[in-house]
């Protein structure tokens, strides 16, 4: 069967990432880390949150030579780059923002500076109401 | 109302899978449109054609099968998803096919709403 249209042209919408699980140990971050990336090229809002132990997938040092899994922390830098070329680029209507929770940071005694990425820290009120605000949410 | 929908979960192991194909079902019936079901994560392995459960059960393989063939309804199954599980054009089902998680983004877009089914 082909694809089906949809009808996108012109539409603009806030997508919200919501990484809810720990780097390693299940496939949910990497596969939605992949979907962000996809996003970015449709020019689109996001919000790309980490709560619960999602917050430890852009902590720094990850080292998978134990676990003989790819380390993917690198590709973080992606969507940092995304973020700041949404910033800067005036032609593009797009923001995107990288948000932590703030309870599921300090719950697991890290600060801002244990991220690899410049980060919002949000409490879950306020979370909320970035939730209330999105059109699309993906989570993993 | 236009619904795209995201299975997230692989069929049997969890629920997930039938509960999103019993929503299709249930919208369609109502008169809405199902425009895209996008089969991300372990989900691809809904389209697993070699999928053979006992005959005294559902058969989810079929059962979307059948949403394709029957409705119109666009199954899209994620192609790097698939390709690392082994869901490829050789063993898909009959009405889905595989693409790029743009796709998903597209449903996002197009949607009047995207409806998430998983943990």
């Amino acid at each position: 069967m082909a694809d089906t249209e949809l009808e996108i042209e012109g539409v603009m919408k806030t997508f919200t990432f919501m990484n809810r699980k720990a780097p390693y140990g299940t496939i949910y971050a990497l596969e939605v880390l992949e979907t962000v990336l996809i996003t970015a090229a449709f020019e689109q809002h996001a919000n790309i949150v980490f709560v619960d132990d999602g917050v430890y997938q852009i902590k720094k040092g990850h080292d998978t030579g134990a676990i003989n899994m790819k380390n993917f922390s690198p590709t973080f830098g992606i969507v940092e780059m995304e973020k700041e070329d949404a910033d800067e680029d005036e032609d593009m209507d797009m923001v995107w923002r990288i948000i932590v929770e703030k309870e599921s940071m300090e719950a697991r005694g890290l600060t801002k500076d244990d991220f690899k990425l410049d980060v919002e820290i949000l409490t879950s009120a306020e979370l909320a109401d970035v939730l209330d605000a999105s059109d699309c949410i993906i989570s993993g | 109302m236009k619904f795209g929908i995201l299975v997230n979960e692989g069929p049997f192991t969890h629920q997930a899978s039938d509960t999103a194909y019993h929503f299709c079902k249930a919208a369609i019936e109502k008169g809405h449109e199902v425009s895209r079901v996008f089969f991300y994560f372990d989900g691809v392995n809904n389209a697993n054609k070699l999928s053979e459960p006992q005959s005294d059960d559902r058969n989810i393989v079929k059962l979307w099968s059948e949403l394709a063939t029957e409705k119109g309804v666009d199954l899209v199954v994620c192609v790097a998803a698939g390709m690392r599980r082994g869901i490829k054009e050789e063993n898909i089902a009959e009405g889905f096919h595989i693409s790029g998680l743009g796709q998903l983004v597209e449903a996002g877009m197009g949607c009047d709403r995207l409806v998430m089914f998983g943990d």
